[in-house]
């Protein structure tokens, strides 16, 4: 499979950071709102030229990929049956400035990203794109000839799918460190190691074992 | 293109500093209490306004680290002993305030200063108000779209009929004290989404922006946004402002010495209830290299902030002062040199640009 489209759901700070950056790499980019296309078309014309303002059920069905980047509580929204069969990257984390205590919404011990795979049976979801901040996404994807270049890490199971989404994530500009299966996420999570860190990919590494 | 047009034309740039009040400390290192930070805030206020600086914004925060929580209160403090600075809150929580309330209390402030209250609106980013006030953060966007309508009726100074699903409705009720102006000066103070920004066009608000991490030229297409949103909306696109962290010494290395300890707890006190791991000394270098932190010596901080006004066309820029446990003698000193050196070689380096 070659990866042409990426479907993006959330027009907020990350999903707009992730729309211009897949629109640098040269991917069409289909991006959508909560609500109405026309709510976000201003917003995409101008901070991601090029990319296609569309409803959510749209930018599920056109994307190659699909990045998750919406309040993680409002996961309910999420158009279940355009994301069947899809590889979705869940770039999503509990944030309770946003969500309120995370035990509203996923239980406990158990990682955020395995809770949208529970929800979104028919999709396969990878973690990634979650750990950094969104102004560092913005700031740090550089080419992979950088030796400081910054590294992503990557949940998930199946060896193709890690394998697309590694390929997408070094074309945005960045190195990948693959953990393992989807549970293996939990790592990158508010509170946990990994989250917050913009790290090469040896540090990364270092980071996550220590 | 439209960079730098605002700051060619524009003959009168601002300059402010802003604070939540943190706790600052004594030269020997023990830790005020609130109501001294406070006293200490007002204090400042005074040193800025004798140096000339155009605006003092507070903000306001529910936690034991800051002392403020009623920035109007402090600012009516302030306007009653300076004479020509503007009083601004930086930013006025209103999806957890009443917007009534919040316009009384800041045309009294308008009153005491005689014209100089700025209210500035926003999320900010802390929301212990919500809790506290009894506000699920949930209904965090209904909150604030319908408050802003509400809090933009009053500020025509008519008798209002609202109806709405958050506070009680008002059938012509007629609010008070009226100001000297006819308005007060409001402006929304936005992070980084561009919802808020396209919101602040539609009503016809003035921008700030908070960039407080990452390169501030990020923020030059929220610019754009706002401009060609007003002129799509019909609405007036008003000179932009940003704000920003940092402090001033007299050398670069004198400067972060002093930052370093204070931003690190802050940001850590912070952090750790935000699930963000410990700052370290790289990401605080690369915030004062290419990112954020307006740290260092008069020369330094000045090129920095002539270089993002110009990046970004703003007119105004508010540095956010004395963050985290600092010696309350380096902030005054930091606000010194702001008033004394940064800002003018500020004026002199943008007129040479042009």
């Amino acid at each position: 499979m070659n990866i042409h489209s990426i479907g993006i759901l959330g027009a907020g700070k990350v999903g707009i950071v992730l729309a211009q950056l897949a629109r640098h790499a040269g991917y069409e980019v289909y991006i959508a709102g909560s609500t109405d296309p026309k709510k976000i078309a201003l917003t995409t014309k101008i901070l991601a030229p090029g990319a296609h303002a569309v409803s959510k059920e749209e930018a599920a069905l056109k994307g190659d990929i699909v990045i998750l980047a919406i309040p993680l509580s409002k996961y309910a929204s999420l158009p279940k049956a355009e994301l069947a069969g899809k590889l979705v990257i869940d770039a999503m984390n509990y944030w309770d400035e946003v969500d309120g205590p995370r035990s509203d919404t996923v239980p406990e011990l158990e990682s955020s990203s395995e809770f949208i795979q529970a929800f979104l049976d028919q999709s396969r979801v990878v973690k990634a794109l979650s750990h950094m901040s969104y102004h560092e996404l913005h700031d740090m994807a550089s080419p992979a000839v950088n030796p400081d270049r910054k590294a992503i890490a990557i949940a998930g199971a199946d060896p193709k799918d890690l394998a697309l989404v590694e390929l997408f994530v070094n074309s945005i500009g960045f190195d990948t460190l693959p953990l393992g299966d989807l549970a293996k996420g939990i790592v990158l999570e508010p509170g946990h190691k990994g989250f917050g860190a913009s790290l090469t990919k040896r540090d990364l590494e270092k980071a996550l074992k220590d | 293109m439209t960079a730098s047009n605002s700051i060619k034309k524009a003959t009168n740039l601002s300059f402010g500093i802003d604070t939540f009040g943190d706790l600052p400390t004594s030269d020997d290192g023990a830790l005020f209490s609130h109501a001294a930070a406070i006293r200490q805030v007002v204090d400042e206020a005074v040193l800025a306004d004798t140096l000339g600086i155009d605006i003092i914004g507070v903000g306001e925060h529910h936690r034991s680290d800051f002392s403020i929580s009623s920035p109007e209160t402090v600012l009516a403090g302030i306007a009653t002993r300076t004479k020509n600075i503007k009083l601004a809150s930086a930013v006025t929580v209103l999806s957890s305030d009443d917007p009534v309330r919040v316009f009384e209390r800041f045309a009294t402030v308008d009153a005491l200063s005689n014209g100089r209250a700025q209210v500035i609106l926003g999320r900010g980013s802390f929301t212990e108000s919500f809790p506290l006030f009894g506000y699920d953060l949930r209904d965090y966007e209904v909150l604030f779209e319908e408050k802003v309508g509400l809090f933009a009726k009053l500020l025509d100074e008519n008798p209002v009929s609202w109806k709405g699903t958050t506070r009680a409705e008002l059938k012509d009720a007629d609010v008070f004290p009226k100001t000297e102006s006819g308005r007060l000066d409001v402006a929304v103070g936005v992070g980084g989404s561009p919802e808020s920004v396209i919101r602040a066009a539609r009503y016809g608000f003035p921008l700030v922006l908070a960039i407080i991490g990452g390169a501030p030229d990020r923020f030059a297409p929220y610019v754009e946004l706002y401009r060609h949103a007003a002129e799509d909306m019909g609405t007036e696109a008003h000179p932009i402002g940003m704000h920003s962290p940092g402090l001033v010494a007299e050398t670069d290395e004198e400067a972060k010495r002093l930052a370093w300890p204070a931003f690190k707890t802050s940001w850590d006190r912070i952090g750790r209830t935000r699930g963000w791991p410990p700052y370290t000394k790289e990401q605080f270098n690369y915030e004062i290299e290419h990112g954020s932190l307006y740290v260092g010596s008069p020369e330094t901080v000045a090129k920095k902030i002539a270089h993002a006004m110009e990046a970004l066309d703003v007119t105004r820029f508010d540095m956010v002062y004395g963050q985290g446990p600092q010696k309350a003698s380096v902030r005054l000193k930091s606000i010194e040199l702001y008033a004394k050196e940064v800002i003018p070689r500020v004026k002199e380096l943008l007129s040479k640009s042009k």
